[in-house]
């Protein structure tokens, strides 16, 4: 039985920049599957990528993890990154790894547009 | 921490397939709501139980699928309700004190597990099996004016 999972990710393109939306938990069996879809979307030449983390209701480490290397990643790229919808339990996690002031995380897409 | 005198309320035996992981916190979640956790404090149990079965299977078994884990739950009755969960492995040992989280304040991928079990539970301790594998003891009493878990009590024995 293989232990990575697949994970569902509805993608956007839009003239703002390419939305990504993942559908369910992201732990460590789904990280990965995560990990190599915002790297694909990283070669769409897109100014900025949005993560629409409303239909995510848990994330742990790993999916935190996975975010930061995309954060790292997009601004080795000078592509803007910006989270938003976070649910109560997942913003939690944000905030205990003090990760919240280090990414721009909104609460709508309209405001992940604003500067 | 003290070792539980009495037999464990449920046991789980699991492998280390992270496809697993889904449906402990499923458990952890409803028998946490039994006990009295709110919601938010019920999935912070759930998280806790998640990272540290997440730990065992990155670091302890290097992501190998079929390695034993075993998880007993003693629900707490007595006058600090609450939950202790006991997670065994039979991995290699390290020492509990290399165990530890990164600096928050670098910026990197990894390194969040300890930090968040540490936070979100009242008490978490990690130390050797006797024979092979370490043991991980995590435990979150119920609030009320008697009990004030914000000072937390984390120890690597």
């Amino acid at each position: 039985m293989s232990s990575q999972q697949n994970i569902e990710i509805k993608v956007e393109r839009l003239p703002a920049g390419i939305v990504l939306r993942p559908m369910g938990d992201i732990d460590l069996s789904r990280a990965p599957a995560f990990r190599l879809e915002i790297a694909n979307s990283l070669k769409d030449n897109t100014l900025t990528v949005f993560i629409d983390l409303g239909q995510v209701p848990y994330m742990d480490s790993s999916g935190v993890a996975t975010l930061v290397e995309a954060l790292q990643l997009t601004n080795q790229a000078g592509v803007k990154l910006a989270l938003y919808g976070l649910q109560e339990r997942v913003r939690s996690i944000f905030e205990i790894a003090r990760l919240d002031k280090v990414f721009k995380i909104t609460e709508t897409f309209e405001q992940a547009q604003e500067d | 921490m003290t070792s539980p005198s009495s037999a464990p309320d449920i046991q789980l035996h699991l492998t280390s397939n992270p496809k697993y992981l889904a449906s402990v916190r499923g458990m952890i979640l409803s028998l946490s709501e039994t006990v009295g956790f709110d919601v938010v404090d019920s999935g912070h149990i759930a998280l806790a139980v998640d990272e540290t079965l997440a730990n065992i299977i990155r670091h302890g078994y290097e992501l190998r699928e079929n390695e034993p884990i075993h998880v007993a739950i003693w629900l707490l009755k007595d006058e600090t309700p609450g939950i202790r969960i006991v997670i065994e492995d039979e991995a290699r040992q390290v020492e509990p004190e290399d165990i530890c989280g990164r600096d928050l304040e670098d910026i990197k991928p990894g390194g969040l597990g300890v930090h968040i079990i540490n936070d979100v539970m009242c008490e978490s301790s990690i130390e050797k099996r006797e024979s092979k594998g370490m043991r991980v003891t995590l435990l979150k009493h119920l609030k009320n004016k008697n009990v004030d878990c914000t000072e937390n009590s984390n120890t690597t024995r």
